[in-house]
């Protein structure tokens, strides 16, 4: 199959017995194995100036012309020997400092040599690479905060967690490797059903599914009311999309800003690109043929057993159901585009005590909000609203500094503890709490004033 | 309890951590007979903790109350008692994720330092994995041997004392991740390649000082790692609170006030706000970064064997 990756095509045939972490230099349409490490073209590059005073830009330095260069690509030859052909055509290059030298040949040859490395998808690719090609997809939430989600969500084998996110599955995939299969998560989706997109890159094993849920966000409240019922649940995922939506929409679609969509859209160009990144990744995992299979099995059925399934739908909510029902989960994890108060305040219904909860969102206000109504609510402590700022190094003898660009915003948190929640006395022991927790006692006149 | 598992009810030899309020907080070995002094009070282990659910309140003699939380390695880590200086959970969260670690995972770590993050790294990779740990300093690779046995998870970690950069982690071709956080990092990466998986694996060091940083790079390259990448993460947190400004008297008439576009439908909002026409002020919810920040733990180093 056809791949266009960086604006290459290649197949991915030849990559096949590898290991993770090869090399390949693309050739035409197909793909080579060339070296792990080519031997650093050393060359005449001893001599160099000190600095750049006499170096003038009068465009003609180069004395290859542009027709040259293309002539050369044309007759296929190595990217290496371009890069050698350019430098030995460059007039200024003897006078440029040891260090510009080293630039320039690492600029052309990310210019003309290109190889393609492939490596085994883990949470550190793929948050990586949708930050970076697709942040619209996961509401910008930077790999770092992820990080930060997974180690405050104290997020471990054998826990039972309910995830709540609207990144593609990118969350659930971070949770789902972190738990290793053992244990269970409970996915509350919005709409017709769970987004897995990128959950399915990591190529987990199939028993990594076996235990884990989903049950439909519409359905929290009649589920926290006691008027849940399974004969209310719809038989097709495509037939309940707008119900849903409608039911779902309340405050929380409006306060969506209208550039969220815009950015989607413009994204959605950039998606194709990735996709086949994605598919990449896909290809070389063995489970992911598996998985191709089950859904093309699946569509076969669809037609046939259409009844079968939607009883096992229903059986498998009614599970989800009786979980959630325990209310004693081990921790809440929300990144959406949804408002989080709302989902928030819900979900800890299901949490058990001292249990932690990670809240993610874009913008820093709705969490200002969230954090003032948990505490009118109670039953939490430790609350902590943050940030996290990454930084990266450049580290080359004598020229080390921080990158030029670093990203501007990955997002906040909110994060605290379950506790007991004192259901007796209500609004009394509540400001009493306030006031022990916080002897300035700053924060309770604040919650007076507030309006 | 157990580092590695949640338990439902306090029991004799847990770990517990005492909650009082506003960041302040200590751990308690619970244990029957004993008393913890807070400054609300007595508490009775017997009585007031055993046999209770974390995460309940519970009430001390002076009628004060804390809560009891269930131990977390987060949590751990704020509350254990330094031997060294330590790493916080904003760095252990993206050492981990890039690392790379899960359920299974083979790590080595040194030095051992106070164990936090020890405690996060057993957490992650249990129940299958292992974390080879060496601290050359022997007061301390007893203390954390202890500590390990004391919550519940000794069967997942091996201390070792000895020198790495010497003589190196004691296991080799076996680990999927290893963490340097020694002075001088670059001595330990050659045992740090012979420790990890033939197949590859990760490596991270933390170093403060950037020539640190810069011979453990040059050190990886010789060594033929890939990858290399160094960062730096910074946490800032904040404070929520409602700020209330004054509004200027410019010596306007008084109706022409609430036509000031202070309303709470002005698109500059900050989170909620209002006016208080007579008192001229306005009323907005931020949140006010804290006075002092960390301003730098560590240089990450990462690269990828392979």
């Amino acid at each position: 199959r056809k791949i266009i990756f960086e604006k290459q095509w290649f197949y991915l045939d030849n990559a096949i017995g590898h290991i993770y972490g090869t090399t390949f230099e693309v050739t035409s349409g197909g793909n080579l194995q060339p070296k792990q490490e080519v031997e650093e073209a050393t060359a005449e590059t001893k001599e160099a100036g000190t600095d750049n005073r006499n170096i003038v830009d009068d465009g003609k330095s180069q004395k290859l012309t542009h027709d040259d260069i293309k002539a050369l690509k044309d007759k296929g030859i190595k990217g290496q020997e371009i890069v050698q052909q350019l430098i030995e055509n460059s007039t200024t290059f003897r006078d440029k400092t040891e260090f510009a030298q080293d630039k320039y040949i690492k600029k052309k040859k990310k210019k003309y040599e290109a190889v393609i490395t492939i490596v085994k998808p883990s949470t550190r690719i793929l948050s990586t690479m949708y930050y970076a090609r697709e942040p619209g997809k996961i509401n910008h939430l930077r790999y770092d905060t992820l990080a930060q989600m997974l180690t405050l969500g104290n997020i471990r084998a054998g826990s039972k967690v309910i995830v709540m996110e609207t990144c593609a599955g990118l969350v659930l995939g971070a949770v789902m490797e972190r738990m290793g299969g053992y244990g269970s998560i409970i996915q509350m989706y919005p709409g017709g059903g769970p987004v897995r997109a990128a959950t399915s890159c990591f190529g987990f094993p199939k028993h990594f599914f076996e235990n884990l849920h989903e049950f439909p966000l519409s359905k929290v409240d009649s589920l926290l009311s006691g008027t849940f019922s399974t004969e209310a649940v719809p038989s097709e995922p495509e037939d309940n999309v707008p119900v849903e939506e409608e039911s779902n929409g309340l405050t929380d679609e409006k306060q969506i800003p209208l550039q969220e969509t815009e950015e989607e859209s413009t994204t959605e160009a950039a998606m194709d690109i990735n996709q086949t990144e994605d598919q990449e990744t896909m290809d070389l995992s063995a489970e992911d043929v598996e998985f191709k299979e089950n859904k093309e099995k699946e569509n076969k059925e669809n037609v046939r057993e259409k009844q079968r399934k939607q009883w096992e739908r229903r059986k498998k909510l009614v599970e989800t159901a009786a979980l959630l029902r325990e209310k004693n989960a081990d921790g809440v994890i929300v990144a959406s585009k949804f408002h989080p108060t709302p989902l928030l305040l819900s979900l800890l219904e299901f949490v058990a005590s001292s249990r932690p909860f990670v809240v993610y969102c874009q913008y820093q206000e709705p969490l200002l909000e969230c954090y003032t109504k948990l505490r009118e609510r109670g039953g939490v402590v430790n609350l902590k609203l943050s940030e996290t700022w990454l930084r990266n190094y450049q580290v080359l003898p004598d020229r080390s500094h921080p990158k030029l660009t670093m990203s501007g915003g990955g997002g906040y948190l909110l994060s605290g503890i379950t506790v007991v929640l004192d259901k007796d006395k209500s609004d009394s022991s509540n400001s009493e709490a306030l006031k022990m927790e916080e002897p300035s006692s700053k924060r309770c006149k604040v919650q007076d004033l507030h309006c | 309890m157990s580092f590695v598992e949640y338990g439902d009810t306090i029991k004799d030899g847990d770990t517990a951590i005492v909650f009082l309020g506003h960041e302040s907080m200590f751990p308690v070995k619970v244990q029957h007979g004993t008393v913890t002094q807070t400054k609300y009070g007595v508490i009775r282990h017997s009585t007031d903790l055993i046999g209770k659910k974390y995460g309940s309140k519970v009430t001390c003699s002076k009628g004060g109350w804390v809560f009891i939380l269930h131990p977390t390695p987060e949590l751990w880590t704020m509350n254990l008692p330094h031997r060294t200086q330590i790493l916080y959970s904003t760095d252990i969260s993206i050492i981990t994720m890039m690392l790379e670690l899960k359920p299974g995972s083979i790590v080595c770590e040194s030095g051992t330092g106070s164990g936090s993050l020890s405690h996060a790294i057993i957490r992650t990779v249990a129940p299958t994995g292992h974390l080879y740990t060496v601290e050359f300093h022997q007061q301390r690779a007893e203390k954390a041997r202890e500590e390990f046995r004391e919550h519940g998870v000794e069967h997942l970690v091996t201390v070792t004392n000895q020198d790495v950069c010497k003589n190196g982690f004691g296991v080799s071709n076996i680990a999927d991740a290893v963490f340097l956080d020694i002075p001088s990092p670059w001595e330990a990466i050659g045992h740090a390649k012979s420790a990890l998986k033939a197949e590859g694996g990760r490596i991270c060091s933390f170093s403060p000082c950037i020539e640190q940083v810069q011979r453990t790079c040059l050190a990886m390259e010789e060594y033929g790692f890939t990858e290399i990448n160094t960062l730096e993460i910074l946490l800032r947190v904040y404070n929520v609170r409602t700020i209330s400004l004054q509004i200027p008297d410019l010596g306007r008439a008084a109706e022409s006030n609430s036509s000031t576009g202070f309303d709470s439908s002005s698109p500059s909002n900050q989170g909620s706000l209002c006016t208080n026409l007579q008192q001229g002020t306005v009323q907005f919810k931020s949140g006010v970064p804290l006075r002092e920040m960390v301003g730098h733990t560590g240089y990450l180093t990462f690269a990828t064997k392979s």
